[in-house]
């Protein structure tokens, strides 16, 4: 862990430090609103937020869950909401499969590491999988997001590790610090640290929005969920919000349909589907109008 | 109220998600598009999880003073401001708004 720390670039080790503070924040906002009494429902036993962020460790589905039972919900429907948010640690987890485990050129290949190392004892091999078990339990979005900013394989290691761990200690004892405060701050909402939830998932997928593939998926994905929110269970919306990966296939053919239909309008599914790789420079100023006005109509779904 | 039994089914589904790509990762070999349709798949689910986490709550409007702290938050985000900046000004707006009235 130590080789972490050396390896990782003062300035990674800010902004791990400034994403601790800001998750932080959250942490602290969930353990108080978690223990505290709203209105005629009581709040949870203190132990509740605090077994949810040693185990299950995923801001998201921790805020779901709990939601769900302060509001009356049954603890199979917060389990279910909070699985199906949880879904998306799926691809997290193929996204930075190659960082997850130990460092070194034969810790690389996973799980046939242990036989092909000669002079490796059982030891080594048990210690291997315990590094592998735990860098699996830090999978997180703020992990995985940095991990993937990093240009570098040795970085993105370094990355995902100093975020994960330091993230995990920071959280758990913040959310001890809010249910501490829960009996406090009566109510938490009026100091908007509900708002601060989806800002600093806001900050962090901002810089994966390299590309102009990615920004018209997300985009998509956004408009799904949010549209999809009012009518399906909650969790189903984030599910379906993978459909906006859909504009990356639909390419040419549907840029041609939508060419035809006088776009860019930008409104609906026929909007701003991309068109293929080679067009990019080309098409590049109608593609923008279409990213605004996508936005826009996001907007409007307040 | 939430049992244990739900906080550990919970745990293991999660961790179950987390450990599929690890496992499978050195068994198959994921060809590049698939990663980056990955990384795009966590990409779209981070976005859309900022939106809907912005805008609604439950099945309804979130209201207006959430939205805008966090829009606020998305600019700054956007001109590069240090995340705890980010973080205290989506708070302080929606709060400030809701001081003011505006929900």
């Amino acid at each position: 862990m130590r080789f972490l720390w050396r390896t990782a670039s003062s300035a990674l080790l800010r902004d791990v430090g400034l994403v601790c503070l800001a998750d932080g924040i959250v942490a602290v906002s969930f353990g108080a609103t978690s223990v505290t009494r709203v209105g005629s429902s009581g709040g949870l036993a203190w132990w509740v937020p605090v077994a949810l962020s040693l185990l299950v460790f995923a801001g998201g589905a921790q805020i779901a869950a709990v939601g769900i039972v302060l509001a009356g919900g049954s603890p199979v429907a917060a389990v279910v909401a909070g699985a199906v948010l949880n879904t998306r640690l799926f691809p997290y987890g193929f996204a930075v499969a190659d960082v997850v485990g130990p460092a070194g050129p034969a810790a690389a290949e996973f799980p046939a590491a242990g036989h092909g190392a000669a002079g490796h004892g059982a030891v080594a091999t048990a210690r291997r999988w315990l590094v592998r078990a735990l860098g699996t339990h830090v999978i997180t979005d703020e992990s995985v997001a940095f991990a993937l900013r990093q240009p570098t394989p040795q970085r993105r290691r370094s990355a995902f590790w100093t975020c994960g761990v330091a993230l995990f200690v920071v959280w758990n004892l913040s959310v001890l610090l809010g249910i501490g405060l829960g009996s406090v701050l009566r109510d938490t909402n009026a100091f908007g640290l509900d708002a601060t939830f989806p800002a600093v998932m806001l900050a962090l997928a901002l810089p994966t929005l390299a590309t102009r593939r990615t920004k018209l998926a997300a985009g998509t994905g956004a408009v799904i969920a949010v549209a999809l929110t009012p009518v399906l269970p909650a969790g189903l919306p984030l599910l379906a919000a993978l459909g906006g990966l859909g504009t990356q296939w639909a390419g040419r053919r549907n840029w041609a349909g939508r060419r035809g239909l006088g776009f860019p309008g930008g409104r609906g599914r026929g909007g701003g589907q991309r068109p293929a790789h080679g067009d990019e420079a080309a098409m590049d100023s109608r593609d923008e109008t279409a990213m605004d006005s996508r936005e826009l109509s996001a907007e409007g779904k307040r | 109220m939430m049992p244990m039994i739900a906080i550990v089914a919970l745990a293991a589904v999660t961790y179950g998600f987390r450990l599929a790509g690890p496992l499978l990762r050195g068994r198959v070999t994921v060809p590049v598009a698939a990663e980056r349709l990955f990384s795009d798949a966590a990409t779209v689910l981070l976005i859309a999880l900022a939106t809907t986490a912005a805008l609604t709550a439950g099945h309804g409007f979130a209201g207006w003073a959430r939205p805008a702290g966090v829009l606020v938050a998305g600019v700054l985000a956007a001109k590069r401001a240090p995340f705890p900046v980010v973080v205290v000004a989506a708070a302080g707006v929606t709060a400030l708004l809701r001081l003011a009235g505006v929900h």
